[in-house]
């Protein structure tokens, strides 16, 4: 079974975020990069599911150079090579860019000329937390969209997924190929193995600019963006309020606040 | 005036709060249509009508829900193609963003999700997005196509403006790419009793330090005598101490109720993403560095089992 597994490098979450005043897109300077964590999920399930196959994984990522370290992460978790989409135009690029960026690439030479049975993604890049390409990229692909996936069983035929609902889980079944994505809760990412992570040096990388993917600058970047930031404001901080020490009346004093607020 | 197209939220007719949100701020914009996909019209015509609904667009063909979002995206795309459609609101649930994902593709129009706000402006419709955590408030105006925004519940009060809620039924020939996935089983977890999480308007959350799926009794007790949901942080849905639909925080909900009560939760900036826009927040923690009484409004340095039972009776005292 081929799989591809499409991962977004993202500013690591424990540091603090903030917009550039120039252009209004993240300033990723101020903050390390790693590879986004939902996607650390479809990484595995990818292997795990070759695995079971003896399958292949091919590793997407659209993003700037920096986004090579978020390949290699995959490739030496066990992932076999890499598609890096790189190009000065794709800064500032939404999530309607991002999805026709990775539809071509998928098409490409490089990515086999689509012949994937499954693609799967995170569902959600802790960045900019939009949840929209997964969707996006199977409504560009025509390809059976199977997200929020829980649980993920094929037999090379077809697949079968449990989709998180707000009430429990919906099972959605279609044939191949597909696109998936994964919540969490799906499983638990290896690390990397000190072998593993020599062998990812080893391990082939093909770089595609948008020349070769056939795309124009003026479609993809902030140029080509469907939606503009007209301005943005920081907030204050949230500032502490009252504290108190619990000396045996903790639970009253706190339903007095409440009260004392209108919310009780 | 341009028609504005609310997708409906609901469970066979019985419908969501996030709608009657919709519904409200769709009347600044434009004229209302909801758009009501499924089953259930019947039980759902009062609520529409009374938020405003001026027409309903029905679609009650069970292909529609025998195949996970790309029906409901084809049919808006349709209504959009069809009619003077100014902006397509949709819930911005889960669920919701993947309909305005396809939709946006289909129509070649730009969308917005997580919207806390939308107004009409010279610059056409403007959405207010809370991000970052709610440390930083940006607003966007769509530069192509019919404006599809996705907006987050619990973001608007609902107020009623009777319409007529006029019935129009709508006929989908559904292409066979809409049909790719199908749903062989729904599977629905026993109901609580208790709000939906994203749109309670109080909010009880326990953390590692409720120590253990059976003390989350503890929790529920004080949610239900404040007529709450429950929420959990990931370290406790980890453990295996409540469900994963129940998690708030960077990968699990965003909430954004009027209280928010954090018990046995340090307040980790991931957790922090998911519940930071509350209106008051308060939180029980043994520790009195935990970061989470950096952002509370009322803070309590003492041991969870102590407190949550106290305020749990003393609530239940003041309601008499
Ligand atoms: C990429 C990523 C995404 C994440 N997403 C999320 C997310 O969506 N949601 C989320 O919550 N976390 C998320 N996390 C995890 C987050 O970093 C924290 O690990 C988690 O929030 C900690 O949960 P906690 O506060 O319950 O546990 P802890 O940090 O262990 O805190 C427990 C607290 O309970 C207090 N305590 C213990 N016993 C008692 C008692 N008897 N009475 C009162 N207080 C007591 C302790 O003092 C402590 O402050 C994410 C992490 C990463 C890396
Ligand atoms: N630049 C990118 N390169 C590769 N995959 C991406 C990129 N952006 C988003 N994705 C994938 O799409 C998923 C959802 O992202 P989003 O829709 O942005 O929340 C991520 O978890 C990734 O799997």
């Amino acid at each position: 079974m081929k799989i591809v597994v499409c991962v977004k490098q993202v500013p690591d979450t424990a540091s603090e975020k903030a917009l550039r005043s120039e252009d209004s897109t993240l300033d990723r300077d101020a903050v390390d990069a790693v590879m986004n964590e939902m996607d650390e999920f479809a990484v595995e399930e990818a292997l795990q599911l070759a695995e079971r196959t003896d399958g292949e994984v091919t590793v997407l990522l659209m993003g700037p150079d920096q986004g090579t370290e978020t390949i290699r992460k995959a490739l030496s978790m066990g992932a076999h090579k890499g598609i890096h989409v790189v190009d000065d135009a794709l800064h500032g690029s939404d999530a309607v860019a991002t999805s026709a960026v990775l539809a071509a690439a998928l098409a490409s030479e490089e990515g086999a000329g689509g012949a994937y049975d499954l693609i799967i993604l995170g569902s959600e890049a802790s960045d900019a937390r939009t949840s929209l390409v997964p969707a996006m990229l199977a409504e560009r692909l025509g390809l059976p969209q199977l997200t929020f996936a829980q649980k993920v069983d094929t037999d090379g035929a077809n697949v079968t997924v449990e989709r998180l609902t707000d009430y429990g889980h919906d099972v959605v079944t279609s044939g191949l190929p597909a696109v998936v994505s994964v919540v969490e809760k799906i499983n638990e990412p290896r690390y990397p193995s000190f072998k593993g992570i020599m062998a990812a040096k080893k391990k082939p990388v093909s770089t595609l600019d948008l020349g070769d993917l056939g795309l124009d600058a003026a479609e993809v970047g902030a140029a080509g963006a469907w939606s503009k930031v007209e301005d943005f404001a920081v907030r204050p901080p949230r500032t502490t309020g009252e504290l108190v020490k619990d000396e045996g009346d903790g639970g009253k004093q706190l339903v007095s606040f409440l009260a004392s607020r209108k919310l009780v | 005036m341009a028609e504005i197209l609310v997708l409906v939220d609901h469970l066979d007719g019985d419908v969501k709060k996030v709608t009657l949100e919709l519904l409200t701020k769709a009347r600044s914009l434009g004229e209302v249509s909801a758009v009501f996909v499924g089953s259930g019209f019947d039980t759902a015509k009062d609520k529409l009508a009374e938020y405003g609904a001026a027409t309903v667009h029905v679609a009650d063909a069970d292909e529609l829900t025998a195949h996970p979002v790309a029906p409901k995206a084809e049919l808006l795309a349709k209504l959009v193609a069809d009619g003077d459609v100014a902006a397509v609101l949709v819930p911005g649930t889960a669920e919701g963003k993947e309909v305005a994902a396809r939709l946006a593709i289909k129509t070649g129009s730009g969308v917005i999700t997580d919207a806390v706000d939308v107004v009409a402006s010279d610059q056409g419709i403007v959405a207010e997005q809370s991000v970052f955590g709610g440390s930083t408030v940006v607003h966007s105006t769509i530069t192509r196509g019919t404006p599809v925004v996705a907006v987050r519940p619990n973001a608007t009060q609902p107020e009623p403006a009777p319409a007529a809620a006029e019935r129009v039924d709508v006929a989908v020939e559904l292409s066979a790419s809409a049909k790719l996935a199908t749903v062989t089983e729904r599977v629905v977890k026993s109901r609580t009793g208790r709000p939906d999480l994203t749109e309670a308007s109080i909010v009880v959350s326990g953390g590692r330090g409720v120590n253990g799926a059976e003390n989350f009794t503890v929790v529920e007790a004080l949610a239900d005598a404040l007529g709450g949901a429950v929420g959990a942080s990931r370290a406790a849905v980890d453990s295996g101490w409540y469900p994963h639909q129940s998690q708030v925080g960077q990968t699990g909900k965003t909430v954004s109720p009027q209280l928010y009560v954090a018990a046995g939760i340090s307040g980790a900036i991931q957790h922090r993403a998911g519940m930071q826009t509350s209106k008051t927040i308060v939180a029980v923690n043994k520790d009195a560095e935990a970061p989470i009484f950096d952002l509370v409004d009322f803070g309590v340095i003492g041991d969870l089992f102590d407190v949550l039972p106290q305020a749990t009776e003393e609530v239940a005292a003041r309601k008499g």
